[in-house]
């Protein structure tokens, strides 16, 4: 299953078409909704503005080594919808892990309709009316569509076996199937369905439910732009009936018009709240993410000018679109950035480049000459490296040092007769950890317990420590705190100017245009379109994403 | 030597001491040279799977292999009369090319271990068989290799030769696993493939000849079980040895998710099974609960481990979280 979306900006996400047949079922999907809610929710009308059907009361969780909430409070009245964004890693989900019953906060307390629980449960989140649409679809693909929608409720025979009575399931699941609108019955499974069939599903879920309190993680980044708008309607729809809506979004021009409070997270705290008539665009940026364009705009600036192309694709097609031939070169000297939707093949040709994966047919060159590449490692032997996106499958080895870690790669030079001298790892090791600032009590210590840009710090120093040509970075900063995000953006910048091709993928929309000298774009397996430096603008990015032209 | 290893070896000795008090025969020179002559000949095939194991694959096939190249290295040398410093070496390479063709069809076509050595264990015992027609292989009345016979199964010092010949292999493998590049690969790979592979490792290669160092070894102790035994039946022969290999393995630390191990654990834990063995025998137990002895002391010692490490990891948490703070929130 493919996502689709590209971020914009450090909050701002605007995604594109994925195929016109499923806008239009999610755009009737939130129609029906609307009207399946207004079944059964009139009697909540005419409470709003009084007690808050939900309040949060210092709440607070923590992970070994880190705090995801701390003191956090809001409530949400009746029929009000709040607007909830930050940055990845803020602590939304931990939030939204608490209010579905999945995980216990530490302190704090959580009052649903006037009822305090120190912890809700799942049966107790799902009780009081709470009801989910997240962003990445909670189906087991292996059920049904009706054993889906009843997971944990399905409507037992008598009897002491506790048989699933599956015709009551299915006469069960077929009116709120009808209401979402879908157009496939009951008992399909659900491995069949396309993506915006499936959120369908997720949504007649949440009507079996009854809910009261709709939350909505990040609705709009798998649907096509065009039919956002029918969604926000529903969200105000559900508003009149009286029903609450947590819309967490990093649109936030989607925010902004839907929302009657905006709750502001950063680092697992309370960074604001904007009501109404204070809810804009700069003011939520501000709140979530403070210092950090500063630190872009000065990575963004090139010492050299770029030199001759390092490493080329030509033509080269990838199993992403094995019908679509890429052409792309990277620069010495420059930091090419290449956006797109997710799901355009962008991940797929850094593959390619870094021999993981054999192109489909094309060539590559590296400085002028003819590559073939069988595996990583003849990437490696040619100076092309990669950090990939995946920093914890495919980045780093968890379980060994960070000295063993940055050895890994050019563990032959690290050896003398084909054994390896601990000394020699830990005099690279220290150097990088100097160089890079990479923060742990020594080189010995296991990545694992690094935090995610310390360990990123590590996939790049692995790297540093060889001589690189070509570098490839896959969502570099994905998941690091701000901090290490701008020291990110400084060592590719410095890689940049000592020489080094960089080819940065980024779905991360001011990452892109604050760190590039170039930026390339990927639509649906090809290049649409290069620009420099003085045409640089969101929306020129989003056209080519698109397949559209730049202005 | 690690903590677990530590914990096995004072096992070891606190079983040893009480079968000793029980019945001191245990203690006898020839109780202890004729057990310490199995540990060689199971320890080089524990040595040889344990490599295997490391990568996170399995290798079901020694037993049968055992059997096969035990029946050819016998049928070679005894009855079509080549010399024994020729069919020595020739039964190596025999059981490295095994060894690779597992490690190719593991690799390259990608099966599963599991798979493909199930099928060895299948086709090589069909194979052993028919090859002396379900008969047995063995030596002519008369017929003496004095060297061989001195190198497998002979004593020096009262120490029998397959013992020191373990030695010899442990610390030349304990080099290779521990210290040098190819062991760093092969815990690499076992712990990570995808991530090694990602560093540039030639992981394909590496596990390939995980396999073959497992079918190199798997032959040499093909070669002493037959000059132990000195005559084969093929249909039972090195039955069941895969077996006494995985576990002393998993006795000594191994993961069978790879990764995890070290040498000296599992040439502990193969000496550890013999001693069980040895206690069976010699504490009057009815031989028919061998099998039964072995699998619960092997069922404990894993469950204690594992229990340990649960210990151990709710502890670093609670530290972990005492300590707090600092880093990005998780989301």
């Amino acid at each position: 299953m493919r996502r689709l979306g590209v971020r914009l900006g450090p909050a701002v996400r605007i995604d594109e078409p994925c195929e016109g047949r499923q806008s239009a079922d999610v755009a009737k999907t939130a129609h029906r909704l609307l009207s399946g809610v207004m079944n059964y929710s009139d009697a909540s009308i005419g409470v709003s503005t009084t007690a808050p059907f939900l309040s949060l009361e210092g709440v607070r969780k923590t992970y070994p080594g880190v705090v995801a909430l701390d003191g956090f409070s809001m409530e949400v009245r009746p029929g009000e919808v709040i607007g909830l964004v930050g940055e990845n890693g803020a602590g939304k989900s931990t939030l939204m892990k608490i209010l579905g019953g999945v995980t216990t906060p530490d302190t704090g307390t959580i009052t649903v309709d006037g009822v305090a629980h120190d912890r809700l449960t799942v049966e107790a989140s799902i009780g009081s009316g709470i009801a989910f649409v997240h962003q990445e679809l909670n189906l087991f693909e292996n059920l049904d569509v009706a054993a889906n929608i009843f997971f944990g409720r399905e409507p037992l025979r008598a009897g002491p076996f506790r048989l699933v009575d599956r015709a009551r399931l299915r006469a069960l699941s077929a009116p709120l199937l009808k209401r979402v609108g879908a157009n496939f019955s009951a008992d399909t499974p659900v491995s069949t369905l396309s993506l915006a069939q499936q959120q369908m599903v997720e949504i007649a879920k949440a009507l079996s439910i009854e809910a009261r309190l709709v939350i909505l993680d990040e609705p709009t980044s798998s649907l096509p732009l065009a039919e956002t708008d029918k969604l926000l309607d529903v969200i105000k729809a559900l508003k009149a009936e009286g029903i609450s809506v947590i819309f967490i979004s990093h649109r936030l021009h989607e925010v902004e018009r839907v929302a009657d409070r905006v709750v502001v997270l950063r680092d697992g705290m309370l960074a604001g709240t904007l009501p109404k008539n204070a809810i804009n665009h700069d003011q939520m940026v501000k709140l979530m993410i403070g210092r950090m364009l500063k630190e872009r705009e000065k990575a963004a600036e090139s010492a050299r000018p770029p030199g001759t192309v390092a490493l080329s694709a030509k033509a080269v097609r990838t199993t992403a679109y094995p019908d679509r031939p890429v052409d792309l070169g990277v620069r010495h000297g420059e930091i090419l950035g290449l956006a797109g939707l997710v799901g355009s093949g962008r991940t797929e040709l850094a593959r390619v480049l870094f021999g993981i994966d054999k192109s489909l047919g094309g060539a590559l060159q590296l400085d002028g000459k003819d590559l073939v590449l069988g595996s990583a490692a003849d990437a490696v032997a040619n100076g092309i490296f990669l950090v990939p996106e995946d920093r914890k499958l495919t980045g780093i080895l968890l379980d060994l040092s960070i000295a063993q870690n940055i050895s890994l790669p050019n563990l032959p030079a690290h050896a003398r007769r084909s054994l390896v001298s601990a000394s020699a790892e830990a005099v690279t090791a220290e150097k990088q950890k100097r160089n890079l600032g990479i923060k742990a009590p020594s080189v010995a210590t296991r990545t694992g317990t690094l935090s995610g840009g310390n360990q990123q710090k590590v996939v790049l120093a692995k790297w540093l420590a060889m001589n690189p040509r070509v570098m490839i970075l896959d969502e570099p900063t994905r998941g690091i705190d701000i901090g290490a995000k701008a020291e990110i953006y400084g060592l590719m910048r410095a890689l940049a100017d000592a020489g080094v091709a960089v080819l940065m993928i980024s779905s991360d929309m001011e990452e892109v245009i604050g760190v590039s000298d170039r930026i390339a774009v990927m639509h649906e397996g090809q290049i649409s379109g290069i620009l420099d430096k003085e045409q640089f603008s969101q929306e020129n990015v989003l056209l080519l994403a698109v397949g559209k032209q730049p202005k | 030597m690690s903590k677990k290893d530590l914990g096995l070896l004072i096992l070891i000795l606190v079983v040893g001491a009480v079968v000793a008090i029980i019945n001191p025969r245990f203690l006898l020179p020839i109780n202890l040279a004729n057990t310490s002559n199995l540990i060689g000949l199971f320890g080089i095939l524990a040595i040889g799977q344990a490599f295997v194991i490391i990568t996170g694959g399995i290798e079901l096939s020694v037993g049968s292999v055992v059997a096969l190249l035990g029946v050819l290295f016998v049928d070679f040398i005894a009855t079509r009369g080549m010399a024994w410093p020729v069919a020595l070496p020739l039964i190596l390479v025999l059981g490295g090319i095994i060894g690779l063709a597992h490690g190719w069809l593991i690799t390259r076509l990608k099966l599963q271990p599991f798979v493909v050595t199930l099928c060895g264990l299948l086709i090589y015992r069909g194979v052993a068989r028919f090859y002396t027609a379900d008969g047995t292989a063995g030596f002519a009345f008369g017929q003496n290799f004095p060297e061989l016979e001195f190198l497998t199964a002979g004593r020096s010092y009262g120490v029998p030769n397959s013992f020191i010949a373990l030695i010899v292999i442990a610390i030349v493998m304990w080099v290779v696993l521990h210290r040098s590049v190819f062991g760093r690969y092969l815990y690499a790979i076992g712990k990570n493939e995808e991530a090694a592979k990602y560093s540039g490792i030639r992981t394909g290669r590496v596990v390939m000849a995980a396999y073959v160092i497992c079918g190199v070894l798997t032959a040499l102790s093909a070669i002493y079980f037959a000059m132990y035994t000195r005559s084969i039946s093929p249909a039972s022969h090195g039955q069941f040895y895969e077996l006494y290999a995985i576990a002393a393995a998993v006795l000594g630390g191994f993961s069978l998710r790879g990764g995890e191990g070290s040498l000296i654990g599992v040439i502990l834990g193969t000496v550890l099974l013999q001693e069980l063995q040895n206690l069976v025998n010699l504490l009057g137990i009815p031989s028919s609960l061998n099998f039964a002895v072995m699998g619960g002391v092997i069922l404990i010692g894993v469950l204690v481990d594992q229990q340990w490490g649960v210990y151990r990891e709710r502890r670093l948490m609670l530290e972990a979280t005492r300590k707090g703070t600092a880093g990005a929130a998780a989301e």
